[in-house]
């Protein structure tokens, strides 16, 4: 066995499944919102790859929308909401994976973002994005706006830093021998 | 007793009685965190069977334990719940810290992980291995129980320590 050579999963190669769809979703898309697509990547060869779109950052939910709601589309379930830290300017990328639970399909958004620069929460779209969100600050310090709890989710609250940012240090240890104090609003 | 009737002799005798009472009743609050945790629930399960050596009451109450097996990894948030609970113990306590991650964070040299639970208190039996074999842990039960027989635990020194009117740093 060539271990070089891509095992087609989930069915097969996503390329050759999707590839057709794909290509109308983004002319469609590209089309709809000209001014607010950056730019359009199409998977390369790989099996399990998907498109990915940039969208400006102010656009961001009116695009996640219509990915939800659109025939066509459809993509009704939102994976995650990640980030990458690119040392270019702008700094960060807030990544949107969606998926489509009818049709099988997956495809990636991808907003830029400078440091200290706010994205429009997803909230509205998806409740789910909420803790999504609060990860995304957790471990790379982007706010999101309008975003009813930023609170960070997974570090202790009296962390200081983001640790996956790049500039984090990988042994940054900080080490508390107290419990941090319960929330008083999650006790009610 | 020696012969000037003195009640040195007859405490450290009590001592050692009761040491050998403790040594023969270990009961172990498990806190299994990961992989070590199923080696640990593997010796407490019948093929290896650590109630052979009296340590078969687990107790997931630590007032009511006094040997900690740590199993597993311990990150950065987990460190202060497993502060207190060795706090909440009662005298004397013992700890055993199981595999690679606990007794020194293994390979996880990262922000989020505790390099190694002796920064957050005091362990008297390390066991090496990712995760240790059943046999492992079981020797660390063994020798433990010579430490507690022999008096060399940590909590013992600090129990000698009080004894002698000198202070102690709880951990």
């Amino acid at each position: 066995m060539d271990i070089r050579k891509p095992i087609p999963t989930n069915g097969g190669d996503w390329l050759t499944k999707f590839g057709e769809s794909w290509k109308l979703q983004t002319e469609k898309l590209k089309e709809k919102f000209r001014d607010v697509i950056e730019d359009v990547l199409m998977p390369p060869a790989y099996p399990t790859d998907v498109p990915i779109v940039f969208v400006k950052k102010d656009s961001i939910v009116e695009v996640l929308r219509f990915l939800k709601t659109t025939s066509g589309f459809e993509y009704e379930f939102l994976s995650d909401i990640t980030a990458t830290d690119e040392e270019t300017h702008p700094r960060f990328r807030v990544v949107y994976n969606l998926f489509s639970p009818t049709r099988h399909w997956r495809i990636r958004v991808k907003v830029c973002v400078a440091e200290n620069e706010e994205v429009p929460t997803a909230i509205p779209v998806w409740k789910g994005a909420d803790w999504a969100e609060r990860e995304v600050w957790d471990m790379y310090g982007i706010r999101f706006k309008g975003h009813p709890d930023l609170r960070r989710i997974l570090m202790d609250n009296r962390w200081e830093g983001h640790p996956l940012r790049k500039d984090y240090p990988l042994r940054g240890y900080q080490v508390f021998s107290e419990p941090e104090a319960a929330d008083p609003t999650l006790l009610e | 007793m020696g012969k000037d009737g003195s009640v040195a002799y007859i405490t450290t005798k009590l001592d050692a009685f009761i040491d050998w009472g403790r040594k023969n009743s270990l009961w172990p609050l498990p806190f299994g965190t990961s992989c070590c945790g199923i080696e640990m629930m593997a010796t407490l399960a019948a093929d290896y069977d650590m109630s052979r050596f009296g340590a078969e009451a687990i107790r997931f109450s630590p007032r009511q334990a006094d040997l900690l097996i740590v199993a597993g990894i311990i990150n950065l948030k987990m460190a202060p719940v497993l502060k207190t609970v060795y706090d909440q113990m009662s005298e004397p306590k013992f700890v055993i810290s199981m595999g690679a991650c606990a007794s020194s964070g293994g390979i996880f040299n990262v922000y989020s992980v505790l390099q190694g639970i002796d920064k957050m208190i005091p362990v008297d039996v390390y066991v090496p291995g990712c995760p240790p074999s059943p046999e492992g842990l079981l020797d660390a039960l063994l020798r433990l129980r010579e430490m507690v027989a022999k008096g060399e635990t940590h909590s013992h020194k600090r129990i000698a320590a009080l004894a002698k009117g000198q202070q102690v740093n709880a951990t």
